[in-house]
């Protein structure tokens, strides 16, 4: 199966869920845009993990977002969230979101980011 | 670690046809490159439980670009391109969820391309405004009779904008933001 353009492309499911050991579902709801940070526990992990696993515990030094994990890492979506459920239940990362990430941004945050933007 | 060290994240999505600018206008205010991110096809994902079933399907996967604003100390904003063609629609489900709202990019050469988006974020209830991306500066349809040929309700802004330039990007988005605050205080006005 051949895409005409560049915004889709096929290639084997098997190579990225060997990551996951075969799993497709995240243990964790984690929105695109919540943020991952590594713990004190995870700086003192290394040396403990599989390659991509070490590489977001060394990216997320500075917290990163789940899309950029995906996108530096080059893994889909699917697989960095799997990955990162288990480091958020091993207590490797931790992530931020908004209080209810599933509901639209209350009026006092949306204040914050017209500020924000004003500031730009 | 103190509150400066655990921002937290909102998003937008800029939504429009094929080609219309959306990654333009994203990187005009990105403080990053964009980057993209690959998702497998939902569809195709809820077949495969387990690794043998796995191994003899190939799956479509969908990119989307995506940049990140530094609001502050406190709050990151996130710009999430949606995938242009309308049978990616699945991704959007994921991409508006808890989201500030959409910008819809108009290129008035080719209005119907936009008309996808827009009647996805009425029909989601998703605060939306739409930006007539004015590629060389120069407008050739005035924003009401986009907004008649559109058919947008009175109360969505239509603003113009120019991908190109931040300070452009940057009006639109606050234009969205206000949008989204006067939706918040009257819910029952969609």
């Amino acid at each position: 199966m051949t895409e005409p353009d560049n915004e889709s492309f096929t290639t084997l499911r098997v190579r990225p869920y060997l990551l996951t050991g075969g799993r497709t579902r995240s243990s964790v709801d984690l929105p695109l845009e919540a943020l991952v940070r590594t713990t004190e526990s995870g700086n003192a992990s290394a040396g403990q993990h599989g390659r991509e696993q070490q590489q977001i515990i060394s990216l997320c030094a500075n917290p990163q977002s789940v899309a950029e994990i995906s996108a530096h890492l080059k893994i889909h979506l699917q697989v960095a969230r799997i990955l990162l459920g288990d480091l958020v239940q091993e207590g490797h990362v931790a992530t931020h979101t908004t209080a209810q990430p599933t509901e639209r941004p209350d009026l006092q945050l949306l204040e914050r980011v017209l500020d924000g933007l004003q500031s730009l | 670690m103190n509150a400066a060290a655990n921002p937290i994240p909102v998003k937008i999505v800029v939504a429009g046809g094929f080609a219309v600018g959306k990654s333009t206008f994203v990187g005009a205010i990105s403080d990053i490159d964009p980057l993209t991110t690959e998702a497998a096809m939902t569809k195709a994902s809820e077949e495969v439980d387990d690794l043998g079933d796995a191994t003899s399907k190939k799956s479509t996967t969908v990119a989307m670009d995506f940049g990140r604003v530094g609001l502050s100390s406190e709050l990151v904003l996130y710009l999430f391109g949606t995938p242009g063609q309308d049978r990616f629609h699945f991704m959007w489900d994921e991409l508006v969820r808890g989201a500030i709202g959409a910008v819809v990019l108009v290129d008035t050469g080719r209005l119907e391309a936009c008309f996808p988006a827009v009647d996805y974020m009425e029909q989601a209830g998703v605060p939306f405004v739409v930006a007539i991306n004015a590629f060389d500066g120069v407008l050739r349809h005035h924003p009401e009779d986009v907004r008649e040929a559109l058919d947008i309700p009175a109360h969505i802004p239509v603003v113009v904008t120019d991908a190109r330039h931040k300070a452009a990007v940057r009006d639109t988005l606050v234009g969205l933001v206000r949008h989204a605050m006067s939706m918040a205080r009257q819910p029952a006005v969609q």
